[in-house]
């Protein structure tokens, strides 16, 4: 009532609102990035420009990171994924991603082995990172990237084409057919199959 | 796109990384994209001053001056910079947009110079960010009214520019409108406006009381009883200008029946119509005291001059906003008027010769208390009375005095804020289309980018060249990227108006369900290959000629979208008609055919719609396998074709 009447707000609350934004964050020390990860000076240079500028603040919260994975997929909602892919990022979930994730993450994408990646993967789709890849978790990242495709597909997206592709998959991957995916039965099977191989090479000049 | 978007685009394709295992075809390679390693400090040199800055900056809005080839042109060898002949402190703006994405609007400097940098750099004024977008607007609002009233002053001096060809009808609404014109429309509204003068003072003169030559003891007449026909003339003769004035505008006027309608029309009817009506009724007893109410409305001719009197006009349409305000004030005052007068009449109920007979008859003591008029002509007598007659007065003050200036400041405050509002509105509007645009642009110009065929990666490199010149850097490391999302769902992006026709051909049962199916039909499709071959490369041929449009097209509505311009929908449509006949992707999943899968045909335009309506559901499934085949055979010749129009 006092507040309606003197229209004060809480003072509290709006300096704790200044409080979160001014958290900043400062990156280790260029050398140190250099040393953990396989970019150059150069490299790590340039990408922590583009970095600050977007976010003076040092870290992507995921808010953040699921409005810009939303700007690269217009037509689709790309919100699921982006969480996905947020968490495999977060390293060490404290719900953000600051630049040394960034880093990392993008280190072993574009400049890793291929063992490395697949095991990047894997960690992608194990959601709850216990070491399997059940057939909830991989529906729940196959609906992901679906609904990345948006409604507006040909051929008409069909409800149970994500299961059906999760069938595929498993069909590929589980060797013994016990219902969940090992971290070795996946690269094993990855390793095997040509495609998948000869893609990992795709991204790699991407800086 | 926003320009930290691209910053952000490596890490989005790295993430990519995480479709690998899934993707159920083999994924399209990368676009080869010779990223520069190392960024490099760029000097821009505008009149002296040096502007150092990254080229990784100004690349990141390629449709610009500054982030395009067009700056070689003021690339200066010996020095090494780029020299531009501007004013620098308008350039500190631009070069922040580059740098933060957001063009600010200078507050002191001359919007019409700040244009013309823009224009210069090529910049759309749309980009001014939403903090300066309102101060932007309203500034060149401000610049442009000045200019179009120096322009329309001009013509006024200059004289009358009349349209050739215009109708005798157009010219006379034009003149009717605008008197300032011609100097016959000049005189006619000067003698109208004498007219109306003259019709008024007539009016009000007839019912002065004015003494004879001859001494008549005691009567004296209204000089209307004792001029009847001096008057009776001078009212014919306005009545014959104005009727003659209304049933021109009527004749001249582009809407009859919206003229009908308005309010001025509405008048001159109301001004003129007594007269008709007491030529037509018969000077008995019984019927001239309904004559004599008539006349009065002749004094409606009074408001025949608002359309002389901008000011009148003003009032009016304000009175017509504030209505609501001015109806609460009314109805507080009735409440108050209602509560005081049944008060004064019960207290002086006792006094015997009291005027306040009845209430209502108390109605007319509270408004003169209260608008502190005091006429005196009804006073209470009891003690009682004038304690809430004094009462009465003092809230009369409170209650009359205080809206008045609420009413005006509200007049103000309605008329600035209705402007705001739609202001407001129409930027909302014109906000979130542009981001729609901005969304639906993206997807248009990677629709658009399939259909011309960019996702060949074979070919020679002249002809890769060429096609992807239409294209920056970000499109093509975009559009892989959007590529590799379909490969590995298997499915493709399309646009409303396909999805809505598939999902129409889907429910009729059409062979298009197919495509859904992971096992395929090889056996099918060699059949439909050789049956089809031939004709198709024959209609291929002709609709080649029609894709020069949409390539020009297709690669300008690319370069807009980076920059979310706001363009007409025509564009867009013809994505869609381009994305009919899309039978670019093989939808076979398993196929093994890795180089068949990459291979896609330019799907020229439906510019013909007859061949393009009946393919488009039927057989589209076959055809997407045959084109395919047939691509491998057909692309050598029709390629050069392809590029030699779209270079054109």
């Amino acid at each position: 009532m006092y507040k309606v009447l003197t229209g004060v707000l809480d003072p509290d609350s709006v300096e704790d609102e200044l409080e979160m934004a001014t958290v900043r964050h400062r990156p280790e020390a260029l050398e140190l990035l250099e040393a953990q990860s396989k970019f150059t000076k150069k490299e790590l240079q340039i990408l922590y420009r583009g970095f600050k500028n977007e976010c003076p603040s040092g870290v992507v919260n995921e808010e953040t990171f699921k409005e810009i994975y939303s700007q690269f997929f217009p037509q689709g909602d790309s919100t699921t994924y982006a969480h996905f892919l947020f968490n495999a990022f977060d390293t060490d979930h404290n719900g953000a991603v600051s630049f040394e994730d960034f880093i990392k993450g993008l280190s072993i994408l574009l400049r890793g082995t291929v063992q490395e990646k697949l095991n990047w993967a894997f960690n992608l789709y194990d959601i709850n990172k216990d070491g399997y890849i059940t057939k909830e978790e991989m529906l729940d990242i196959m609906k992901a990237i679906y609904d990345m495709m948006g409604k507006c597909t040909y051929p008409v997206l069909k409800e149970d084409a994500p299961r059906q592709h999760v069938e595929t998959f498993f069909q590929k991957m589980d060797k013994n057919k016990d219902g969940v995916v090992t971290i070795d039965e996946f690269i094993e099977s990855c390793q095997k199959d040509e495609n998948i191989m000869r893609s990992m090479q795709l991204f790699e000049n991407v800086i | 796109m926003a320009a930290g978007v691209a910053t952000w685009l490596p890490f989005a394709r790295a993430a990519a990384v995480g479709w690998l295992p899934l993707a159920q075809q083999p994924l399209p390679p990368a676009p080869g994209v010779k990223a520069s390693r190392g960024d490099e400090v760029l000097v821009v040199n505008v009149s002296g001053r040096r502007f150092e800055t990254w080229k990784n900056t100004l690349d990141r809005y390629p449709d610009t001056l500054l982030g395009s080839s067009e700056k070689e042109f003021f690339y200066d060898a010996d020095s090494g910079e780029y020299f531009f002949d501007r004013d620098p402190d308008m350039f500190r703006h631009v070069l922040n947009f580059y740098r933060t994405g957001r063009l600010h609007c200078p507050r002191q400097e001359c919007i019409q110079a700040f244009d013309e940098e823009l224009a210069f750099y090529g910049l759309v004024p749309e980009l001014v960010g939403d903090c300066c977008l309102e101060e932007y607007r309203d500034r060149k609002k401000e610049n442009a009214e000045r200019l179009v009233e120096d322009e329309e002053a001009e013509q006024a001096a200059d004289g009358p520019a009349l349209q050739v060809g215009s109708s005798l009808r157009q010219r006379l609404w034009r003149a009717f409108e605008n008197p300032h014109t011609s100097t016959a429309a000049l005189v006619f509204y000067y003698v109208t406006g004498f007219f109306i003068a003259v019709s008024v003072i007539a009016n009000v003169v007839e019912t002065i009381p004015c003494r004879g030559p001859a001494r008549r003891p005691s009567r004296e007449q209204p000089c209307g009883d004792r001029f009847p026909l001096a008057f009776f003339c001078m009212d014919t003769a306005c009545v014959l200008i104005f009727t003659g004035e209304y049933l021109l505008r009527l004749f001249a006027a582009p809407s009859r029946c919206r003229f009908l309608r308005s309010v001025m029309s509405l008048i001159d009817v109301v001004a003129i119509l007594p007269y008709y009506i007491g030529l037509f009724v018969p000077k008995n007893e019984d019927v001239s005291g309904a004559f004599v109410t008539l006349r009065v409305f002749r004094v409606f001719r009074i408001f025949k001059f608002s359309r002389h009197s901008q000011g009148l006009r003003i009032l009016g349409y304000t009175l017509k906003s504030c209505a609501s305000e001015l109806g609460f004030l009314l109805f507080s005052l009735t409440m108050a008027i209602i509560i005081f007068a049944t008060v004064m009449f019960y207290a002086e109920k006792g006094t015997n010769k009291t005027n306040f007979t009845s209430i209502p008859a108390a109605f007319w003591y509270t408004i003169v208390t209260m608008t502190t008029l005091g006429y005196g002509d009804m006073v209470p007598s009891t003690i009682a009375g004038k304690i809430f007659g004094s009462i009465c007065s003092l809230s009369g003050v409170l209650v009359i005095a205080l809206p008045v200036p609420v009413i005006v400041s509200n007049f103000s405050r309605i008329y600035h804020q209705n402007q705001r509002a739609d202001k407001r509105r129409a930027q909302q509007k014109v906000r979130l289309a542009r981001i729609r645009l901005a969304k639906s642009g993206t997807t248009n110009a990677f629709l658009q980018y399939k259909q011309n065929g960019g996702l060949e990666d074979s070919g020679s490199g002249e002809e890769q060249a060429l096609c992807v010149r239409n294209r920056s850097a970000f499109e093509q490391q975009h559009h892989h990227l959007l590529h590799c999302l379909e490969k590995t769902t298997c499915h493709e992006f399309t646009d409303e108006l396909t999805f809505s026709e598939a999902l129409g051909a889907v429910s009729l049962g059409g062979r298009t369900i197919r495509s859904t199916s992971v096992s395929s039909q090889p056996v099918g499709t060699s059949n439909l290959l050789s049956s089809c071959c031939p004709r198709r490369a024959k209609r291929r041929a002709i609709r080649l000629a029609n894709s020069t449009a949409s390539v020009s097209r297709g690669s300008m509505q690319e370069l807009d979208t980076l920059a979310g311009l706001q363009r007409s929908p025509a564009p867009q449509s013809r994505s869609s008609l381009n994305a009919k006949p899309h039978d670019s992707l093989d939808l076979n999943c398993d196929s093994q055919d890795f180089v068949a899968a990459i291979i896609s045909i330019p799907t020229p335009p439906a510019n013909t719609p007859d061949e393009s309506q009946p393919s488009s559901p039927d057989g589209s499934s076959g055809r997407a396998s045959s084109t395919l085949r047939n691509s491998n055979l057909g692309t050598p010749c029709l390629l050069p074709e392809t590029v030699k129009i779209s270079s054109l």
